[in-house]
């Protein structure tokens, strides 16, 4: 594969580049996670790179390795035909990132869903709330610590859902026969 | 005296917007997905969307796996195109692995792929037209779609569940009359087709509720990741088989169609199109694939046969070997996609060298299309969120993860 893109970013970013390979057809470049955001806007708006589609971010979970986390973007140009992945390392007592929602459109939905299943947290977003749990769920269940049996007590209804499933009880009671509630 | 009369009439009466929460039970929000719409009369102002959580866990379920038992997993992924899944999560771990299936597997994947993305262009089609109100289309489609999946069942055993791929392979060779049996159905399909536009594609109510509804412009559906067809619908002819050609893709002949508008129009016109490039793709796959083996002979990775596996000790160890310890994949990571149903499908997988996977994150165009829903719904009615939903083809199974 070409190593276009790496160079393009060991040109621009040399001192925050920590690694770089180019493996299997993937180009990957592994950078310092505070310079994420410019690294990924350079790419984007470069008339070389042209790197218009965030195709996914996600995160790897290392469990014995430090740092152990790992948040991987992967860019692609339409225009242009390339990809290229962008690793960063996270460790797990300060697991924030720069958050790159700014840039692309689905850059947002996607942190949410890193956030909502490692417990990664995008620094300078503008709504990072879970997005596939509840709120009330506790723990990041993709995390490797996190036991596949494990099982969340079950949620109290909220007063006003309680008191309508008790209203609705009471009617299908007392009037049997009326079937449903509009009858 | 008269202007008095009708002046309240064009009084904005309105004065404050209306929040209603659309779903999860909602007939089209499709059980989990629900709309948080402020709308202001009839319009939708705001779109909050919360896509909900099936429960299954595929991610972490695949991470407990071994790589063969992932299959039937991807099954349940986009459960309309599960041989589509199947294949493009059996290309990533070849990748990773670094080895090639032989040619007569690369044509047999790309006709069942096809065939699938055939069931889920006429569901998403018929379906459609059903939430509009056209029952007569849906039957046609669904009986289009019923052709389809006898064949899918004729050569996978099963209908919907079909863990049909292997690593470095197939579970089985085609049938030897499927060619026969695809003759027919091709007839039938290109009648239903043709009926479907007779019903469809220039009836009134259905132009009135699709032309200029759900609009996303090229650069909306780039920066919000939009694939496929709700990509395609806006202009960009972006076909990961056309721009990066996998399995037989590359030898055969078929157009990308595009949309000009990016309105729900497009998007039914995209899918309708495609419906005849798949069956063209599969009438020249037919006529170009030749006898051979269908699975790879590395012993790393296929499963011997079971002659083998009774009567030499090799046979028996290799057997065991792959079943017990899986198939041993060097570590390492690939990020993989290919054209799914509804879009790129990607697999971005995690090997640590053993014979499960470390991590496998499914790039899954539902969930993707899902965050930037609201774009197409804010601005429009209420009522044009029902086609909308429909057009971009969102499956449940593949939002979850």
């Amino acid at each position: 594969m070409a190593k276009k893109l790496i160079d393009f970013v060991k040109k621009h970013f040399g001192d925050e580049v920590l690694d770089a390979h180019s493996r299997l057809g993937n180009d990957t470049v592994v950078v310092e996670r505070h310079r994420v955001s410019d690294i990924i806007e350079r790419l984007r708006d470069d008339d070389a790179t042209q790197m218009n589609m965030l195709r996914a971010i996600t995160c790897v979970d290392y469990l014995h390795r430090e740092p152990r986390f790992e948040v991987v973007y992967i860019l692609y140009s339409i225009a242009k035909k390339h990809m290229l992945t962008v690793r960063v390392v996270v460790p797990e007592d300060d697991c924030n990132v720069p958050t790159i929602e700014h840039l692309y459109g689905c850059a947002a939905w996607m942190e949410r869903e890193v956030w909502d299943m490692y417990g990664v947290t995008f620094e300078g977003h503008s709504d990072l709330r879970r997005v596939l749990l509840y709120e009330e769920f506790e723990g990041h269940p993709l995390r490797k610590d996190y036991a596949k049996q494990a099982s969340q007590p079950r949620l109290e209804l909220l007063g006003k859902e309680r008191d309508s499933v008790e209203e609705f009880n009471r009617y299908v009671k007392d009037k049997p026969s009326e079937g449903s509630r509009q009858g | 005296m008269a202007e008095d009369i009708y002046k309240p009439i064009d009084q904005d009466i309105h004065s404050e917007p209306m929040i209603l929460q659309m779903g999860p039970s909602h007939p089209a929000t499709h059980g989990t997905v629900r709309f948080t719409l402020t709308l202001e009369g009839e319009k939708v102002i705001k779109c909050e969307t919360e896509v909900g959580y099936l429960h299954r866990g595929f991610e972490k379920e695949c991470e407990e796996a071994t790589w063969t038992q992932v299959f039937p997993y991807t099954d349940r992924l986009n459960y309309v195109s599960p041989l589509l899944n199947n294949f493009g999560y059996a290309l990533a771990v070849e990748k990773l692995l670094g080895i090639e299936v032989p040619e007569r597997c690369d044509w047999i994947r790309t006709i069942m792929g096809e065939l699938s993305r055939l069931s889920d262009h006429l569901t998403c089609i018929g379906a459609g037209g059903l939430e509009l109100g056209a029952m007569t289309a849906f039957l046609y489609a669904i009986e289009g779609r019923e052709l389809v999946w006898d064949l899918i069942e004729q050569v996978t055993g099963a209908r919907l569940t079909v863990s049909y791929g292997r690593i470095g392979g197939l579970k089985d060779d085609l049938t030897p009359d499927f060619a026969e049996r695809w003759a027919y159905t091709r007839e039938r399909l290109n009648e239903i087709h043709a009926i479907t536009h007779k019903l469809l594609t220039r009836n009134r109510i259905f132009l009135d509720r699709m032309e200029g509804t759900g609009v996303i412009t090229p650069e909306m559906g780039v920066s919000y990741g939009y694939t496929g067809v709700c990509l395609r619908s806006t202009g960009v002819a972006y076909d990961v088989r056309k721009d990066h050609p996998y399995f037989k893709y590359g030898e055969v002949d078929f157009d990308v169609p595009v949309g000009k508008h990016g309105d729900n129009m497009d998007r039914y016109l995209c899918r309708m199109e495609e419906l005849v490039q798949s069956i063209r793709i599969i009438d020249q796959c037919l006529a170009k694939m030749k006898p051979g083996p269908i699975n790879t002979d590395d012993p790393r990775v296929a499963l011997p046969s079971k002659d083998k596996v009774y009567n030499t000790i090799e046979g028996m160890i290799s057997h065991f070997k792959i079943i017990f310890e899986g198939v041993q994949v060097p570590a390492g990571e690939v990020y993989s996609y290919t054209e799914g149903g509804n879009g790129e499908l990607g697999f971005y997988i995690v090997s640590n060298g053993t014979g499960k996977p470390w991590k496998i994150h499914v790039r899954s165009p539902s969930l993707i299309v899902m965050g930037g829903i609201h774009k197409l719904f804010e601005g429009g009615l209420l009522a044009d969120i029902i086609p909308t939903f429909d057009t971009v083809n969102m499956i449940g199974g593949e939002c979850d993860k």
